[in-house]
């Protein structure tokens, strides 16, 4: 469309020229002062003003000039209205569908991870990644999608990379699915090892939402909102009598489990809930995790602007140089690898090629939707470091570091975090513990706990209170922690489906989603994938998350990659060749980094191959190194290593073939002088009959 | 503020709220049905409720990590 030039107001130029300075000012402010800590205030704003002129100045030009959004223009929402998928629909309510739907656990443990190099990192890479990396995924996808019938990822894929390319995809997106299943699971694990309070908490969300299903579907049909207040109140009760059921010498020891038992009890839940209807237990926790992830993303941000914290933790620790507790390696690549949701998300892609496609009313509300939308999530995943940053540092190793490196007892955990420099007594961690009521905070990586712990301060500065703090703690696990088990749930019932396609190719009534034998061994199969990571990485010597989190890193980073790679293609296709750089650097940039990342994990002293072999060597040596206490565990860990190199192989094997196939696709289509993209012809918004 | 304002912003509330859980409007969805397919019954709203709670997780999900 031909962008219709509006001169700007010299008012409005003072107003941009004004932000840009405050912004710039705050920036230097971040990135610059040395020696005192400051106020986590000056980066919430310098983040706020990047993303006001990234969604009005970049925002803008990928609409007007790359994407050539068309207010003109029919939408899918308009053409194929059916009141059910296709609806045209109020762009803040699809602001609102959209966030709630891409803003999960990630952007919350990412970036607390990423804490470990000192806040400035983290945040630069929060800032700069998401206005041209993140944003741009989610809109140009999101765009694409509209001028595609509200197509999926994997479909648009096969129209404009070919039908191979579309199953390498699709392929891809099952092995990421499983891993991010495991991974989150094993978040909810280090949260609830040894933590009768937070097991208690989570164990009774079941019956809340089995009481909730059965309300819904036989009281007061439909009644969400209603029900869902009835169940925050339970799930409220339910924290505050977890503090008894802890300290109680009958009821404590009942939930008091080890991190083994813990994963195999998620591996029996999953498989339990996602045989069971919907209605009866998925559905009404969905709704109690959705309201309750919004309400805690405003509460977060609510505390953060009142309490106004200062960052405790260095700008740049001397961690930037790989050898850091809580993740290996290096700056480059892995900082843009641990923090993925928050600045690139490749899950984004599937989202917004999913139903938000399907409900925009008109072309021009685009660039809210999707870019706007992903700003507020790098918004929340600011939230999550100036939270995790604003502890003191001695408290977030203690938490985020393995065992292996800095033992059980909070003498030898103040002892080892002294000796890297940041110094802390046993007594600083023991009474941190008993603020939030709970034995130990050791080794609790995963993002949820430190999370959580910031939180619990933040809060309890504004309203204290005696035993606040615990409360605060054990509310923000339990939000984490039904969240999580919302998408384990749902995740394994997809996987399963997914499975069930396949299967079903080789023996047909396997198919069959009413099959009782095709849905009990598709669940089996899938809760088996993601169990075995599941339970690998709770007997993993590094703790798990150490080991885990880098293979989620590199597999939602590659399908981003693989989602730039289509938005490049098609941009080449529709002869926009001079903005071709607009996806094309930032797909460059993820592909480099998934697989120098890769590379590293596969070869090298931080390498899959390399712990297998210490192992393996130790073993043959007839020694025992921890946390293996017989020669079977040694084996066990030697095995786990392999299959995660393979795996590793496996992801990187996939990216080249996507580059291979887009590569391809641009040449071929550089060469022919006419566009020839698969855009769904116009048709004027006017002209279809008003619905 | 004035009363329409704010009925506005409830029923904004409200629907967002229920598009988040993949319930959509049910006065759109009958308000379809009515001018463009008058043959077919018009679900009742329980009937609604169930048949889009269950379509909801046959996809993706519809949700990120």
């Amino acid at each position: 469309m031909s962008t219709v030039a509006v001169k700007p107001s010299p008012a409005g130029k003072i107003l941009w020229a004004a932000i840009a300075i405050v912004g710039a000012w705050c920036l230097g402010v971040v990135a610059l002062r040395r020696g005192e800590p400051i106020n986590a205030i000056w980066l919430v704003a310098a983040a706020i003003a990047v993303f006001v002129i990234g969604y009005r100045f970049y925002g803008k030009f990928i609409n007007d000039r790359v994407l050539r959004m068309d207010p003109t223009r029919a939408t899918p929402a308009v053409l194929r209205n059916d009141g059910l998928d296709y609806v045209p629909t109020d762009k803040w309510v699809v602001f609102g569908h959209h966030f709630a739907a891409i803003a999960g656990a990630g952007p919350l443990v990412g970036p607390v991870l990423a804490a470990q190099m000192g806040y400035l990192p983290g945040t630069l890479w929060i800032l700069f990644g998401v206005v041209f990396a993140g944003a741009v995924q989610d809109f140009m996808i999101l765009g694409l999608s509209v001028r595609r019938d509200g197509r999926s990822l994997g479909n648009m894929l096969r129209d404009e990379l070919g039908p191979v390319a579309g199953v390498v995809a699709m392929f891809g997106v099952l092995v990421l699915m499983m891993i991010v299943l495991a991974v989150l699971a094993l978040v909810v694990v280090k949260a609830l090892t040894h933590s009768p309070w937070g097991t208690y908490t989570v164990a009774c969300t079941i019956p809340i939402a089995l009481l909730m299903g059965v309300y819904l579907r036989w009281f007061r049909p439909g009644k969400i909102l209603e029900v869902s207040i009835i169940g925050l109140v339970l799930l409220l009760l339910a924290i505050w009598s977890g503090a008894f059921v802890a300290v109680s010498p009958t009821w404590g020891p009942l939930f008091d489990f080890d991190a083994k038992a813990l994963a195999w009890l998620l591996i029996a839940y999953g498989f339990c809930a996602s045989v069971l209807p919907v209605w009866l237990l998925l559905a009404p926790r969905d709704y109690l995790s959705t309201f309750l992830k919004i309400g805690t993303i405003l509460l977060l941000a609510l505390a953060i602007f009142l309490a106004a914290p200062t960052l405790q933790m260095p700008a740049l620790t001397k961690f930037v140089d790989g050898s850091g507790p809580v993740f290996q390696g290096n700056l480059f690549p892995f900082l843009f690898i641990t923090i993925a949701c928050g600045a690139v998300s490749g899950w984004h892609s599937i989202i917004a090629s999913g139903t938000t496609p399907k409900l925009i009313s008109n072309e021009g509300e685009a660039r809210m939707i999707g870019y706007g939308g992903m700003l507020m999530e790098a918004f929340v995943a600011i939230m999550a470091l100036v939270a995790a940053a604003s502890l003191h540092p001695g408290v977030y190793f203690a938490m985020n570091s393995p065992a292996a490196l800095i033992g059980t007892t909070a003498q030898d955990a103040a002892t080892a975090i002294s000796q890297w420099g940041f110094v802390v007594t046993p007594d600083e961690l023991l009474s941190t513990a008993q603020n939030i009521g709970e034995k130990t905070i050791l080794s609790r990586a995963g993002g949820a706990p430190t999370l959580a712990v910031g939180m619990a301060q933040l809060l309890h500065g504004i309203i204290p209170g005696e035993g606040m703090m615990a409360f605060w703690y054990h509310y923000a696990i339990l939000f984490e922690a039904l969240f999580i088990l919302t998408t384990v749930d749902a995740g394994t019932r997809v996987g399963r489906f997914m499975i069930q396609e396949i299967a079903g190719l080789i023996h047909k009534p396997l198919q069959h989603t009413e099959s009782w034998t095709g849905n009990l061994l598709a669940t089996a199969i899938c809760v088996g994938l993601w169990g075995y990571f599941l339970y690998q990485g709770a007997v993993d010597p590094l703790g798990g998350i150490n080991t885990l989190w880098p293979l989620f890193g590199i597999a939602n980073q590659m399908l981003a990659a693989v989602a730039l790679m289509l938005a490049t293609v098609v941009t080449v296709k529709l002869k926009r060749e001079r903005y071709v750089w607009v996806p094309g650097i930032p797909a460059i940039w993820l592909v480099v980094c998934t697989l120098t990342a890769g590379w590293q994990k596969l070869s090298g002293p931080i390498s899959f191959t390399a712990a297998a072999n210490k192992y393996a060597q130790a073993a043959a040596d007839g020694k025992l190194l921890a946390p293996a206490k017989t020669v079977e565990e040694m084996q066990r860990i030697v095995t786990n290593n392999y299959v995660d190199a393979a795996l590793t192989g496996i992801f990187m094997l996939l990216i080249l073939t996507m580059l291979g196939f887009a590569l391809n696709a641009i040449m071929k289509a550089w060469r022919i002088n006419h566009p020839t993209a698969h855009e769904e012809p116009y048709v004027a918004l006017g002209s279809v009959p008003t619905r | 503020m004035n009363l329409t304002n704010l009925q506005a912003i409830r029923k904004w509330a409200v629907q967002t709220a229920r598009l988040c859980c993949g319930i959509p409007d049910y006065d759109v969805y009958v308000k379809h049905l009515r001018e463009h397919h008058p043959d077919r019954p018009v679900p009742s709203y329980k009937e609604f409720f169930r048949e889009r709670q269950v379509a909801r997780y046959k996809g993706t999900g519809g949700r990120c990590c």
